[in-house]
C-alpha cells in the first residue's frame, strides 16, 4: 500500500499546477519523512517540557551549582579542567552529525559502499559520546557522590571565613565540593590514585576519595571517623563532612554555619535529562545499525525508493544531536 | 471487474471522471485481509480500525458512566443502604449500623476514574480516533492511511492502555484516587493515599501507553490530510470534518508530549525518590526529605495538554455537527472560511490560556490576567462558530432525523455550556465558583455532553458507511429526547449549588448547614442521572442490534450527501474505490444550487458556472 501511494505520488508530481492542489506531495516530501518531522516536532515538545522544569526549578532556588567547579574532571586523573571533558563529549556527537549528512549524501547518489562507512562512522561517533557519558556519570556518582538525591555541590549565598584555619576565607558565590570521610576500614592504599584510575569507588558503601588533592581541601581521613559534631566540620549520617564557617557579610554576619547539601533538584534534572537524551542517542544507535545493516544486504535497492530510510534516520540524529546543543547550554554553560 | 457489479452510477461517474492511480495493478489485498484475524483483529484498514476505536469507546463509555452513577447514588442517598450492590463492588461497600455505604476512598476512586476514562478514552480515542480514521481517507479521496501499520499500532497502544486501567479497577487498594488531573502530591508519594501506590502506577503507565497511541494517530491524520488529498482537493475544498480533524491532530501531537514529559518527571519522584514535584511535605505527622519541587510546575505541564486536551475533544464534535447540519438542512455550510479560521484561531488559543485551570493554585496574579484576555478571546471564534450553525439550518429544508436533532442539540448545549464559560474565565469570579458544582455543571455540558451530542449524531449519521445498515430512527428519537431533556435536569441545578458554594469532590455535604437544603435537589439529580443513563443503554442496544439487524442500506448516498465517502461501495473495499479514485471539482456544500438538491464534489462544474462563496 505505502509503496504503491509514494508511486502514484511521484508519478503526477511534475503536473502543472499548485502544490496544494490535491494529488500531490505539497513540501515534496514522501509521507514518511513527513512523519519523521511531526515525531521529531512532538519529541521537541517532551524535551521542552524538562528544559522548562529545569528553569522553574533552577529559578526558584537561592543558589546553583556553577558548571565551571562540576564538570571539570577530565579521564586520566585530571582535575580544574572546565568543560574540557564536555566539549570533546560535543565534539565527538556533532562531528557524528556530519558523517551522518555524508551518508545521506552517498544515498542520494546510490552509492551503497559509502553509506555504510559513513553510517558505521557515524555509529561510532554515538558509541563514543554514550561512553563519554557513562564515564562523566560514573564520576559524578563514584567520586563525587552525586545522585539524583543528593547534590554535593554548592554555592554560598554569602561570604565567610572557614573555622579550619586551612580552608581560608571566601566571598559571596564561593564553589565548593562536599567530600564524605573516609571510613576507617577504607582508608588504604588509593592515595595518589587521580579521579580517572579509581576502581574500588563500588567497594566502599561510605565512599572514599583523594580530596586532600584537590586544592582548598583540608586532609579528612584522620580527623572525621564516624558522623558527628567535630570543631571545624559536622559529619551527616550520609557522611558528607559539612565544614562550619563564620559569616561575614549580609544578615547573618557574626553567626556561625555548616556548609549544606546544594539544591537537590540539580542531580535530579542532571541525571533525568541527560538521561533521557542519552535513551535518545542509544535507540539512535540502535537503529543506525539496523538501517546499516539494510543498505548492507541491499533492501533498499529493492523497494526503490532512493534511500529514504537513510535520510529518515538521519532527521532523527540531527534531532537528537540539536537537543543536545540545547542541554549543553542549561546545564554546562548558563 | 464484472458489468455486473456496476450497478451504482458512482461506480460509473468515477469511472467516468475519476483518476487512475494504479492502486489495483498492484496485488495487495491478501496481504491486508486475508483471514479474520488480518481482517478485524489486527487490520490496518482504517474503516476497521475506525469501528474498533468505536466499539471500545462505547465500551469505556458505558463503564464510566455507571461509575458516575454508583457515585451519583451515594451523593444523592446518603443514608440508603447500599448492601444491594455488594456483589459488583465487594468490600468498597462499608457495613455500619446495618446501612451499607459506599467507601469514601473509593468513591473519590469512581470519580477519578470517570473523569479519566470519559476524557482519554471515550471523548479523546473513542471520538477523533474514530472519525478521524473512518472520514480522513475517505472524504479527501485517499485509499487508506499514510500509514496503515502505525494506524494499527495506535489502536493497540490505546488497547493496551485501556487494559491496564481496568486493571487497575480490581486491585485490592483500588485505582487512582486523586483526581483526574493527578495533581501531586496524591499522585507523587504512593503512600500519600490508599489509590497512590499501584493504583497510580497503573494509571500513569495506562496514560503514557495512552500518549503514544495519540501521537501514533495523530502524525498519521496530518500527514494524511497533508499529502493523501486526491487530485482537486485543495485544503480550501477540504469539508469541515477534515479540518477539524486536521487541528486535533495538530493539538494532540503539540500538547500530548507536554503530559508525556511532566509524567515521566512524576514517576521519577514515585520511583526514585526525586522531588520535581515536591516541596515540604509531611505526611502523618513525619517531615519527608523531599524540597526544592513544585507541585505548580506540575500544573503548569498538565493543563498545558489539559487545556488543548478540551479542544481535542469538542472540535472533532464541530467538525461533524457542521456536517450533520449542512446535510441534513440542505442547504450549503454559511460561511465556510469564518468556520475555517476559527477552528484555526481556536486551535491556536488554546495554547495559550492553560493557567486559567490555575487561577486558585497561586499563580502570580498578574499572570492571570494574561490568561483571562485570551480565556475571554476564545469566545470570538466559538461565537462565530455558532452563529454560522444557526445561519446554516435557518430557511433550511430541514430534515429532523436523529443526527440532525444531535446536531442542534449539540449547538444548544454548546451556547449553554460557554456562556459559563466566560464566568469562569474571569479570574475575579473564578475566586467564588472554583471547585465548586458550577464548574462542573459548566464543563460537563460544554465538553461533556456537548462532545456526546456531536459524537452521536456522527455516529447515527455515519452509521450506515460504517456498518451499510441504519439504526433504528424510534429508538434514536427517544434516545435524543432522553439525553437531551436529561442531561440539562442533571447539569441545569449544578449551576445553582455550584453558585451556592458546594464544591465539588465532597463524598456528602448533607452536614453543612449551609447546604443542607439542597439535599432534594441532589436527589433530583441523581434520578435524573440514573434516567439518563437508561436512555444510553437503549443507544447501545440500538447501536449492536443495528449491526446486524438494522435497516439495509440500498443506496449509497442515502442522505444526499456531497462529500466523498458516499461515493464508495458500501461493503467497504481495500483501497475504498474499486477502480478510479474520484476526482474533486467543487467544495463540499455545493447544495440547492441551480435547481440541483445537490451536486456530489467529483462532478465537473458545469460551463458559466460559479464555485460556492468563492472557492476555488
Amino acid at each position: 500500500m505505502a509503496e504503491t501511494l509514494t508511486h502514484t505520488d511521484t508519478h503526477h508530481d511534475h503536473n502543472e499546477g499548485d502544490a496544494w492542489d490535491g494529488g500531490k506531495q505539497p513540501f515534496k516530501a514522501s509521507y514518511g519523512k513527513l512523519m519523521m518531522w511531526y515525531f521529531l516536532l512532538s519529541d521537541a515538545f517532551t524535551f521542552a517540557g524538562f528544559l522548562i522544569a529545569y528553569g522553574a526549578l533552577r529559578i526558584a532556588m537561592p543558589s546553583w551549582p556553577i558548571a565551571d567547579k562540576v564538570f571539570s574532571t577530565f579521564p586520566g586523573g585530571f582535575h580544574e579542567k572546565p568543560l574540557y571533558f564536555v566539549t570533546l563529549m560535543t565534539f565527538i556527537l556533532l562531528f557524528s552529525s556530519y558523517t551522518m549528512v555524508r551518508a545521506v549524501q552517498d544515498g542520494h547518489r546510490e552509492y551503497k559502499k559509502g553509506i555504510v562507512v559513513w553510517m558505521f562512522l557515524t555509529i561510532l561517533g554515538g558509541l563514543a559520546f554514550l561512553g563519554c557519558q557513562a564515564w562523566e556519570w560514573s564520576t559524578l556518582i563514584g567520586k563525587e557522590h552525586m545522585t539524583i538525591t543528593k547534590n554535593p555541590f554548592g554555592t554560598t549565598t554569602e561570604a565567610g571565613t572557614y573555622l579550619d584555619p586551612e580552608l581560608g576565607s571566601f566571598e559571596v558565590g564561593h564553589s565548593y565540593l562536599l567530600h564524605k570521610y573516609h571510613a576507617p576500614h577504607a582508608a588504604h592504599d588509593d592515595h595518589g590514585h587521580g579521579h580517572g584510575h579509581d576502581d574500588h569507588a563500588e567497594d566502599h558503601a561510605a565512599g572514599h576519595d583523594d580530596e586532600h588533592h584537590l586544592p582548598g581541601f583540608t586532609k579528612t581521613d584522620a580527623t572525621y571517623t564516624k558522623p558527628g559534631d567535630y570543631p571545624y566540620a559536622v559529619v551527616n549520617e550520609d557522611g558528607f563532612i559539612l565544614h562550619k564557617y563564620k559569616v561575614t557579610s549580609g544578615e547573618d554576619a557574626g553567626k556561625t554555619k555548616t556548609e549544606t547539601l546544594g539544591p537537590k533538584a540539580f542531580g535530579a534534572l542532571f541525571f533525568f535529562i541527560t538521561g533521557f537524551h542519552g535513551f535518545h542517542v542509544f535507540s539512535g544507535v540502535v537503529f543506525l545499525i539496523i538501517i546499516m545493516v539494510n543498505v548492507a544486504s541491499g533492501l533498499y535497492v529493492k523497494r526503490r525508493n532512493g534511500y529514504e530510510m537513510v535520510e529518515k534516520i538521519g532527521l532523527y540524529w540531527h534531532f537528537v544531536d540539536l537537543v543536545w546543543v540545547f542541554v549543553f547550554l542549561v546545564f554546562y554553560l548558563i | 471487474m464484472a458489468e455486473l457489479e456496476k450497478v451504482h452510477e458512482e461506480d460509473i461517474l468515477i469511472e467516468k471522471l475519476g483518476y487512475d492511480d494504479h492502486f489495483h495493478d498492484h496485488h495487495h489485498g491478501d496481504k491486508y485481509q486475508s483471514n479474520f484475524i488480518n481482517h478485524y483483529i489486527f487490520s490496518m484498514d482504517h474503516k476497521i480500525i475506525a469501528r474498533q476505536f468505536l466499539i471500545t469507546g462505547i465500551i469505556w463509555a458505558f463503564i464510566g458512566a455507571a461509575m458516575s452513577i454508583i457515585f451519583r447514588l451515594q451523593l444523592g442517598f446518603p443514608e440508603a443502604d447500599f448492601q444491594w450492590l455488594k456483589p459488583l463492588l465487594g468490600k468498597w461497600i462499608v457495613v455500619e449500623n446495618g446501612i451499607g455505604s459506599l467507601a469514601p476512598e473509593f468513591y473519590y476512586a469512581l470519580v477519578t476514574m470517570h473523569g479519566t476514562i470519559l476524557v482519554f478514552f471515550v471523548l479523546t480515542a473513542g471520538l477523533s480516533g474514530t472519525f478521524s480514521n473512518l472520514l480522513i481517507p475517505l472524504q479527501l479521496g485517499a485509499r487508506d492511511m499514510a500509514s496503515p501499520f502505525l494506524n494499527m499500532l495506535s489502536y493497540w497502544f490505546f488497547f493496551t492502555a485501556g487494559i491496564v486501567m481496568f486493571y487497575s479497577l480490581f486491585i485490592s487498594t483500588g485505582p487512582f484516587s486523586g483526581g483526574w488531573t493527578a495533581y501531586p502530591p496524591l499522585s507523587a508519594l504512593p503512600q500519600a493515599s490508599t489509590g497512590s501506590g499501584t493504583g497510580m502506577t497503573l494509571w500513569v503507565v495506562s496514560l503514557v501507553l495512552f500518549v503514544v497511541s495519540v501521537l501514533l494517530g495523530g502524525i498519521n491524520y496530518v500527514t494524511t490530510v497533508l499529502n493523501l488529498r486526491t487530485k482537486g482537493m485543495t485544503l480550501w475544498r477540504m469539508p469541515l470534518t477534515i479540518w477539524a480533524f486536521f487541528v486535533t491532530a495538530i493539538l494532540g501531537i503539540l500538547s500530548f508530549p507536554v503530559l508525556a514529559s511532566g509524567f515521566f518527571m512524576l514517576t521519577m519522584d514515585r520511583a526514585m525518590g526525586t522531588s520535581f514535584f515536591l516541596s515540604e511535605i509531611f505526611i502523618q505527622g513525619q517531615a519527608l526529605d523531599r524540597i526544592g519541587g513544585s507541585p505548580v510546575l506540575y500544573q503548569h505541564l498538565f493543563w498545558f495538554l489539559g487545556h488543548p486536551e478540551v479542544y481535542i475533544i469538542i472540535l472533532p464534535a464541530m467538525g461533524l455537527v457542521s456536517e450533520v447540519l449542512s446535510v441534513h438542512a440542505r442547504k450549503p455550510i454559511f460561511g465556510y472560511k469564518a468556520m475555517v479560521l476559527s477552528i484555526l484561531a481556536i486551535g491556536f488559543l488554546s495554547f495559550i490560556v492553560w493557567a486559567h485551570h490555575m487561577f486558585m493554585s497561586g499563580v502570580n496574579p498578574f499572570i492571570s490576567n494574561f490568561f483571562v484576555v485570551f480565556t475571554l478571546i476564545i469566545a470570538v471564534p466559538s461565537a462565530v462558530k455558532v452563529f454560522n450553525w444557526i445561519t446554516t439550518i435557518y430557511g433550511g429544508n430541514l430534515r429532523l432525523n436523529t443526527p440532525m436533532l444531535f446536531a442542534i442539540g449539540f449547538v444548544s448545549m454548546f451556547i449553554s455550556g460557554g456562556l459559563t464559560g466566560i464566568f469562569l474565565g474571569n479570574s475575579a469570579i473564578d475566586i467564588q465558583l472554583h471547585d465548586t458544582y458550577f464548574v462542573v455543571a459548566h464543563f460537563h455540558i460544554v465538553m461533556g455532553v456537548a462532545a456526546f451530542f456531536g459524537m452521536f449524531a456522527g455516529i447515527y449519521h455515519w452509521y450506515p458507511r460504517m456498518f451499510g445498515r441504519f439504526m433504528s430512527e424510534t429508538m434514536g428519537k427517544i434516545h435524543f429526547w432522553g439525553t437531551m431533556i436529561g442531561a440539562y435536569a442533571i447539569f441545569w441545578p449544578m449551576h445553582y449549588i455550584g453558585m451556592a458554594g458546594v464544591p465539588r469532590r465532597y463524598y456528602r455535604f448533607d452536614g453543612f448547614d449551609a447546604f443542607k437544603h439542597f439535599t432534594e435537589l441532589n436527589q433530583f439529580i441523581t434520578i435524573a442521572a440514573i434516567i439518563t443513563f437508561g436512555v444510553q443503554v437503549l443507544f447501545m442496544v440500538n447501536f449492536f442490534y443495528s449491526i446486524w439487524k438494522g435497516k439495509k442500506q440500498t443506496k449509497r448516498n442515502p442522505w444526499g450527501a456531497t462529500t466523498l465517502e458516499w461515493s464508495s461501495p458500501i461493503e467497504g473495499v481495500h483501497g475504498n474505490w474499486e477502480g478510479k479514485i474520484p476526482t474533486v471539482h467543487r467544495w463540499a456544500y455545493d447544495y440547492n444550487k441551480d435547481e440541483r438538491e445537490f451536486v456530489p464534489q467529483y462532478i465537473p462544474m458545469e460551463e458559466g458556472e460559479e464555485h460556492g462563496e468563492d472557492m476555488h
